[in-house]
């Protein structure tokens, strides 16, 4: 698998230190084998040093890349992890099976990479035929052997001074050809050479200044670079838009809030939809036999749904859209006027149910409203099949026959009072990524159990660039239920039949990152406050393997091979809102560690040789 | 920022200068200036831009010019707050160190029983009293201080920002 070579280090040398008279020097003495005594050495303040000295790091621009094509993004290499969830239907399932429950006891680190930066690591690795691409918060991109983790090059994005970022992340570059992409938090979209890292195009968006920015990895389907908009916290109005991947010019750009004759419009009064939020901050999954691309919308804004009268489509719900023109097919709205700031970001999952003895081609999606939602996907809509709390929660009564929620007005946050709910704003399952086993059949969800959360309306006018949730947020609360005995979970449900096959509990935790499934029916998942990485047993929830790491895990497990060799990658590196709850749950002083370390690593295990 | 320089009149996206006074930054006095009256002993702040006295232009045009004003007991100031301190108001800058959003709530503490500045993006706190050293979450560092003076009655600013303006860029 590895047809990936490197150009010789010298020659990088070279290159670096051609305008640098003294490295130039030194970079003679070493040709000639001149031995440098340790004090010189450190006096050279040469960067390319380290280069000559180990032979294979900081080796430069990359050759015989393999090209990414529409072909392997529709059928990607067992060995290759190049989409976020590996393949269009975001299952987030690796058919490798080396690494299996009788021998992942023997799971080792093979190397390890520190990104230099801190605050969340969100994003998976992603590796195509040897070479290994991370984005890590402050909009890097780091460019390594996927084998021996030596850098061939590094893309830091020079942020604006005046930027604030209020989601300090990036969930991953996307892939085509011999680019890769990049989403910014400065709400720009950027072509990087993937051989090189040299900036290649350069799009802006939306002006950062009015709270419009991206952490989401693009979706990259047929040469057309895919991205949605967060800023659900500054009343912006969200979208989809999609961008040539030769030179980024923008092609559609589809708004999840309908304006003026649109339909849909008329589930919003007034102005409301203006501001209305919607924003549209994950990457979506795409049916590649309909040609249909699936994407979740987050909540309406400000929360108060008091705020937006109505349904507020396209809030809280997943939209079908045509990928070659982004015109909207059909959609499902999971809730209506969504009051809880309950994103239902995370794309629906694509999978062959046979269900009530008949298949269905599948969309199911664990919801940040604590509802396991099974719907029907075909060519013209989408049809609720079942939902069932998955998670306790006191804010729905029931699921009517057409799939609509019954809301529960006690627990509906209002203006001028304040309301209590659970779960919490963080819902049953926030962004990360539940995944779905082809061997078991299983759906694995990240769960939090046993958090409420509550806030007071208030009417507080927009400023643009300025949050703006409709309350104050030093009102915002997370209370765990007294006598709780666990927070965080791992669970594993049938889709088909509804019925919990196990759960895994973690007692002084919540759970907060992807969790990923291989065909060695393996479950791989960090997410918790002790900086454990773990492998539990696909089909019994047994705990099988256990790492501690530098920090906490939140970023989201891949596994690829080369070589023969299978291989288990994930971003260690706490932030965002693990550490927003962490900060919570040591406030509630309930006796867990209140200091997560921060500082990102890259982590690759294998098994022991 | 070039876009907005050519409708914002010159000086406006400049740091605040020494001999720049204090004005509200928002709510209904907006635009009108900071006087001690003006703030109330012990919190919470108010939040202000600077303004050039001699062409009347408010520095609005970058958020990284936006202050926190505040009156405390001079009692609790350490020494180095002291002197940069007028009759217990002291002034800094409203942009967090870790990821650059403002600074917005006067709360207590999670580490202490005394009230503290705090970032709600991700939970930085700052202790005002004694140079707003962090107290509590990830800001790597303190927010910049403002030293102040008194003309004629109204607050004035002494001097540039001490220390860095803004969140942490990576290394």
């Amino acid at each position: 698998m590895t047809d990936v070579r490197v150009v010789p280090a010298s020659r990088e040398a070279i290159r670096r230190g051609a305008d640098d008279k003294n490295s130039k020097q030194e970079f003679e003495r070493m040709k000639k084998g001149t031995s440098m005594t340790r004090k010189q050495w450190l006096l050279s303040g040469f960067v390319a040093f380290t280069c000559l000295v180990s032979t294979a790091a900081g080796a430069g621009p990359i050759e015989n890349y393999s090209p990414v094509t529409a072909q392997r993004l529709e059928n990607p290499e067992p060995g290759n992890w190049m989409l976020y969830r590996r393949t269009y239907d975001g299952q987030g399932y690796s058919p490798l099976d080396q690494i299996n429950t009788s021998n992942v006891k023997n799971l080792t680190p093979v190397w390890t990479f520190a990104t230099g930066v801190v605050e969340g690591h969100e994003a998976p690795p992603i590796v195509n035929n040897g070479v290994m691409f991370v984005a890590t918060p402050m909009g890097q991109v780091i460019a390594l052997n996927a084998k021996t983790g030596d850098e061939y090059w590094r893309y830091k994005r020079q942020l604006p001074d005046d930027l604030f970022q209020l989601h300090p992340t990036s969930r991953g570059v996307g892939l085509w050809d011999d680019k890769l992409y990049l989403a910014t938090t400065d709400d720009h979209v950027v072509a990087l050479d993937a051989k090189t890292g040299k900036v290649v195009w350069d799009t802006k968006v939306q002006d950062y200044k009015k709270g419009q920015y991206m952490t989401l990895m693009p979706l990259i389907v047929d040469g057309k670079v895919i991205v949605g908009g967060s800023g659900g916290e500054f009343g912006v109005r969200g979208y989809v838009a999609a961008y040539d991947a030769k030179d980024g010019k923008e092609l559609w750009r589809t708004y999840t809030i309908p304006g003026e004759g649109e339909p849909g419009h008329d589930t919003w009064q007034g102005d409301d939809w203006k501001n209305g939020g919607g924003s549209a901050w994950m990457t979506g999954n795409y049916d590649k036999d309909t040609k249909t691309i699936y994407w979740g919308v987050g909540n309406a804004a400000p929360w108060p749904g008091e705020m937006h009268p109505g349904d507020n489509l396209y809030t809280s719900s997943v939209l079908a859209l045509d990928p070659s023109n982004g015109k909207i097919k059909t959609y499902h709205q999971y809730h209506q006027n969504d009051s809880w700031d309950w994103d239902e970001v995370e794309a629906p999952m694509l999978i062959d149910l046979q269900r009530d003895g008949r298949s269905i081609k599948s969309l199911v999606h664990p919801g940040r409203d604590a509802i396991f939602w099974v719907l029907e996907r075909t060519p013209t809509k989408i049809n609720y099949v079942a939902g069932w709390p998955f998670v306790s929660n006191d804010v729905w009564k029931g699921i009517d026959e057409s799939g609509k929620p019954i809301v529960d007005p006690a627990h509906k946050p209002v203006i001028g009072k304040r309301v209590e709910f659970c779960p919490s704003l963080w819902g049953g399952k926030d962004w990360p990524s539940a995944a779905y086993s082809q061997k078991t059949g299983l759906v694995y969800v990240p769960a939090n159990e046993n958090f409420c959360g509550g806030f007071t309306g208030e009417k507080i006018p927009l400023k643009p660039g300025e949050l703006w949730l409709g309350t104050k947020p030093e009102d915002i609360g997370l209370k765990a239920k007294p006598g709780a005995d666990h927070f965080g979970e791992v669970q594993a449900w049938d889709p088909a039949t509804g019925k919990k096959v196990w759960q895994h509990n973690f007692p002084k935790s919540q759970m907060f990152g992807s969790v990923t499934a291989t065909a060695g029916d393996l479950i791989f998942a960090g997410g918790t406050n002790d900086r454990n990485f773990r492998a539990f047993n696909a089909k019994t929830g047994e705990l099988l393997w256990e790492q501690k790491t530098n920090s906490g895990i939140m970023g989201m497990p891949m596994s690829y091979e080369i070589d023969g060799t299978q291989y288990v990658a994930i971003q260690s590196g706490w932030g965002v809102d693990a550490q927003r709850i962490q900060d919570a749950l040591a406030t509630n002083n309930i006796g867990i560690e209140s200091n997560v370390p921060q500082g990102g690593v890259i982590w690759v295990f294998a098994l022991k040789k | 920022m070039q876009a907005r320089a050519d409708e914002d009149p010159p000086g406006s996206d400049e740091r605040p200068q020494k001999g720049d006074l204090l004005v509200f930054s928002e709510g209904e006095q907006e635009g009108k200036l900071i006087t001690a009256a003006n703030l109330p002993a012990g919190g919470p702040p108010v939040h202000a831009w600077p303004k050039d006295p001699k062409t009347s232009v408010v520095r609005s045009a970058s958020r990284l010019n936006e202050i926190l004003v505040i009156r405390l007991d001079p009692a609790e100031l350490d020494e180095q707050t002291k002197a940069r301190a007028v009759d217990g108001i002291v002034a800094y800058s409203a942009i967090c160190t870790h990821a650059g959003c403002p600074v917005t709530a006067w709360v207590k503490s999670d580490a202490g029983d005394k009230e503290v500045f705090k970032c709600m993006c991700h939970n930085s706190e700052y202790d005002p009293r004694a140079g707003a050293q962090v107290v509590f979450g990830p800001a790597p560092r303190r927010l910049a201080a403002l030293p102040l003076a008194l003309a004629d009655g109204s607050l004035s600013i002494a001097g540039n920002f001490i220390g860095k303006v803004g969140g942490a860029q990576p290394g």
